[in-house]
């Protein structure tokens, strides 16, 4: 197989099954090895709208959506927006029943899902799977793959059903054969490959909760965080896991604090309005060094702004939430394997430290999906940093909030026979107990509190650096934007640039020392999803370096590779002159 | 293990006002403990913010002191990760009924197995006099100098609304009786409302120690506590005469009798077990 990259595009409204075609579509490559990414642009509505599901196919890896659509599966008027995505060679797949399109790039191919699906007895909603069908045939892909899924799908219980499927979509691949159509697009015939898991960001959130040993979330629904709260819901029972619909957010994170202080690992997940609701618990947590691990899957603001669209805007917001000083770490992963794994360090800082760690996703990230090898569940340690029960019996005056010298006290959890354990959200002293002594014990505590964030800077890692060691062109970013950087890194120095890129997941605290790579950089941009550029704020403060070049996109959608390639080329002109 | 003693409760220096109502009531939570002989280490006090939330700081016991308004959370946060442990909550009116009304609410219809004791005085102390949720129409203070205007909150009334497992009323001047009424609190499988009548001497100068003296009287010993209709009748009772006891009580099932998840085994003990995702792994295929 040689080099393969395209993309298809399924675009409709929200309820025609956008989602089920992609899915099936998505693990058929995906069971035979090929690299898949997948994401979803929605519309905050339940049906109608325009939304669309876009699925990369590559033989590379890739971690990005592309500009441009190889296959477009066209299911209602709105989808003529993607025709400038089409390229001369691009196949758009339309009922002319239903859809009078006009075609004005690539082929349109007229493939009459409806009178396809009566005459294989079928129902209206199975159209979709003639449309499967038929892309499947356009790439002549091996149809026992997607039948072995719709079989799974349905299970023995609705066989017929899972039958019936079956020789639709047996018609829509046969449909595509005779219109001789073939050799279109790289032939996928022969394709053999390990199966590869296909997993979105919600999930492998969720994943990495679970290896972590995580057993109690409490999370009011929000776009785009709902995912995560679902998917833990269907392994309660597997995984001893509690997940409670609180009342609203204020109550998730003060839900699972109490769950924490009890002694099992919690989490709560929420979008920005709802981590906003949160926000004094955050300073409880500081205050009372319990561990929490926050989901903040961020959304496009102020307010209610796009609920379901994506932005990297609440960065300041994270660092900075919740009155007084206290430390935090927040890591913003920027892959779905990388998503999975922070979860899992999330648990474990948050325990070796006694803080709250958040965790910044996106709804990008969130509702993405790739094509990953698996997941290493054995590298991840659970490290609770509990005292042991011999370790209590022999401590003849146990303190919550003992003074040491790295910060972080010893913990207990309450029902031990040996001792009491305190948590007060006032001022208090090494027992926990409330204090105004405010000559000696809350200078102490203030102290001991904040002196964490020295271990806690050795414990952040750098950034990943991508791209040729000697480039001087340095492209900066963090979370969600890697694939779209890594691709356009590729890109850019394919037209002769030699650019690199730093991409950080770890980006609170930042270690100055982890900088250092800006000594010897010559151009540096700081590519973000939002308007202000706040990571490229953090950068300067930390660094004392100054860096004018920002790389900002905030209309609610990810970065394309050619779009940072562009902005990229832009700025080095406007230098130029 | 010897019976628990109260001086093993320990004895503290208070930050409370000479004659407030809160000394009577921490008189009495000692006494249904020791009552109760309650193993001190398997139980949780938490509180919220407030004079009334500060009264685990004078116990030896394992306490959470969170946030105004949020005692509830944190208290359902703790029970569900560790039924075992007898979780009884303390704060005042203003923190449960006015700050944290949304989570009482939930917290009952949860029917979690803890208890909450509410120190009602009627107005706000450590914030200096201001009405509370359930201050009297017409009360006057400095933020109300025309007096309230709103319909006080009627904590028992809306207990009973959402079916609350127990529904008791009592006086921070009845040790005996806030202490029954405490240790069938604790008792009793589910939510449990103990709301306490108690003065208080600084900024409530109408509803002082004899106003409530004069009003309150017990329920007879042929009260049903079980008849919905009639204990909603019951908890409307204010002016004149205020019926002390227990209000209502039912046995609808706590919410760790329901979810299955926690019928044998605390959730702590039930052990994780990240080796189990191998077969999860393979859903995603």
């Amino acid at each position: 197989m040689g080099k393969i990259d395209f993309t298809i595009k399924i675009a409709g409204e929200a309820g025609q099954g956008l989602q089920t075609i992609g899915q099936l579509l998505s693990k058929s490559f995906a069971r035979r090895g090929l690299n898949v990414f997948s994401n979803q642009v929605i519309q905050s509505r339940i049906r109608g709208g325009h939304n669309w599901f876009a699925i990369r196919v590559s033989s590379e890896r890739v971690f990005s959506p592309s500009t441009s659509t190889d296959i477009l599966v066209a299911l209602d008027k709105e989808s003529a927006c993607h025709y400038k995505e089409l390229k001369s060679g691009s196949v758009v797949i339309f009922d002319p029943s239903a859809l009078p399109l006009e075609v004005k790039r690539g082929v349109g191919l007229q493939v009459p899902l409806a009178k396809i699906t009566s005459e294989n007895g079928g129902n209206r909603i199975m159209g979709n799977t003639v449309a499967v069908g038929a892309v499947l045939g356009l790439l002549e892909y091996d149809l026992d793959v997607l039948f072995g899924l719709i079989r799974e799908s349905f299970g023995d219980k609705d066989r017929q059903i899972a039958d019936a499927n079956v020789k639709i979509a047996q018609a829509g691949y046969d449909f595509i054969c005779q219109k001789a159509l073939k050799g279109r697009f790289p032939s996928l015939k022969n394709t053999q490959g390990n199966p590869k898991m296909f997993v979105s960001g919600s999930e492998a959130v969720a994943l990495g909760a679970l290896a972590a040993g995580c057993q109690f979330i409490s999370a009011y629904p929000m776009s785009p965080s709902t995912g995560i709260m679902t998917y833990l819901a269907s392994k309660e029972d597997d995984f001893h896991m509690v997940v409670e619909q609180s009342e609203d957010e204020i109550a998730s994170i003060n839900i699972a604090l109490g769950a924490s202080f009890a002694g099992v690992r919690s989490m709560t997940a929420s979008s920005g309005g709802g981590f906003a609701l949160m926000v004094e618990g955050l300073s409880l947590a500081g205050m009372i060094e319990t561990p929490i691990v926050i989901v903040l899957a961020q959304r496009p603001a102020p307010a209610t702004g796009l609920p379901t669209r994506t932005a990297q805007e609440d960065l300041e917001f994270a660092i900075h939430a919740g009155h007084g000083e206290f430390p935090r770490v927040v890591l913003a992963p920027g892959t779905i394997e990388e998503t999975f794994y922070a979860i899992a360090r999330a648990f474990n800082i948050a325990d070796k430290y006694r803080v709250p760690v958040i965790i910044l996703t996106d709804q990008f990230m969130a509702d993405s999906s790739s094509t990953v090898d698996g997941f290493d569940f054995k590298s991840v340690g659970i490290e609770k940093n509990l005292l042991s029960d011999e370790k209590l019996r022999n401590i003849k005056d146990y303190k919550s909030y003992l003074l040491t010298k790295s910060g972080v006290s010893p913990r207990a959890l309450p029902g031990n026979p040996h001792c009491f354990v305190l948590a007060d959200s006032d001022e208090h002293d090494e027992y926990g107990r409330i204090t105004e002594d405010v000559d000696r014990v809350r200078p102490e505590m203030v102290k001991k509190r904040n002196r964490k964030n020295l271990r806690i800077l050795k414990e952040v890692a750098p950034a990943k650096r991508y791209g040729p060691r000697d480039a001087k062109n340095i492209l900066i970013g963090w979370g969600s934007t890697y694939g779209a950087m890594k691709e356009a890194v590729d890109l850019l120095n394919e037209n002769k640039e030699k650019v690199a890129m730093f991409h950080f997941t770890d980006v609170w605290p930042l270690n100055k020392k982890h900088l250092s790579f800006l000594d010897r950089a010559g151009f540096v941009a700081v590519v973000e999803n939002n308007f202000t550029g706040q990571f490229a704020q953090l950068i300067v403060a930390a660094s004392g370096r100054k860096i004018e070049n920002r790389i900002n996109k905030f209309n609610g959608l990810p970065f394309e590779a050619q779009e940072i390639v562009s902005a990229y080329e832009s700025i080095r002109k406007k230098k130029r002159k | 293990m010897s019976p628990l003693d109260l001086n093993a409760l320990g004895k503290f220096e208070t930050a409370w006002c000479p004659g407030c109502g809160n000394f009577g009531i921490l008189d009495a939570v000692k006494d249904a403990f020791v009552r109760l002989d309650l193993d001190m280490h398997r139980a949780v006090l938490v509180s919220g913010i407030g004079q009334a939330a500060k009264l685990p700081q004078y116990l030896f016991c394992n306490y959470f002191n969170g946030l105004h308004g949020r005692a509830l959370p944190a208290a359902t946060g703790i029970k569900m990760a560790n039924k075992d442990l007898t979780v009884i909550v303390t704060s005042g009116d203003g923190d449960i009924y006015g700050e944290g009304g949304n989570h009482f609410i939930h917290a009952i219809r949860r029917n979690i197995d803890i208890t909450v004791i509410v120190h009602d005085n009627q107005v706000y102390g450590l914030t200096k006099g201001q009405a509370s949720p359930t201050s009297d129409p017409g009360f006057v203070t400095k933020v109300q100098p025309h007096g309230v205007i709103n319909e006080p909150l009627h904590p028992l009334a809306l207990a009973i609304a959402l079916d609350a497992g127990f529904v008791a009323r009592t006086f921070s001047g009845d040790k005996e009786h806030l202490s029954q009424m405490i240790q069938e609190g604790i008792r009793h499988k589910g939510f449990s409302l103990i709301d306490v009548l108690q003065p208080c001497p600084t900024f409530n100068k109408k509803n002082n120690f004899s106003w409530y003296k004069q009003r309150i009287y017990k329920l007879p010993q042929d009260y049903n506590p079980g008849d919905r209709i009639k204990a909603f009748e019951k908890s409307l009772e204010w002016g004149d005469k205020i019926p002390a006891g227990v209000v209502y009580q039912n046995s609808r099932p706590s919410y760790e009798e329901t979810c299955g998840l926690m019928k044998d085994k605390a959730l702590i003990d039930q052990g994780v077990n990240p080796a189990a995702l191998e077969s999860v792994f393979k859903e995603f295929l």
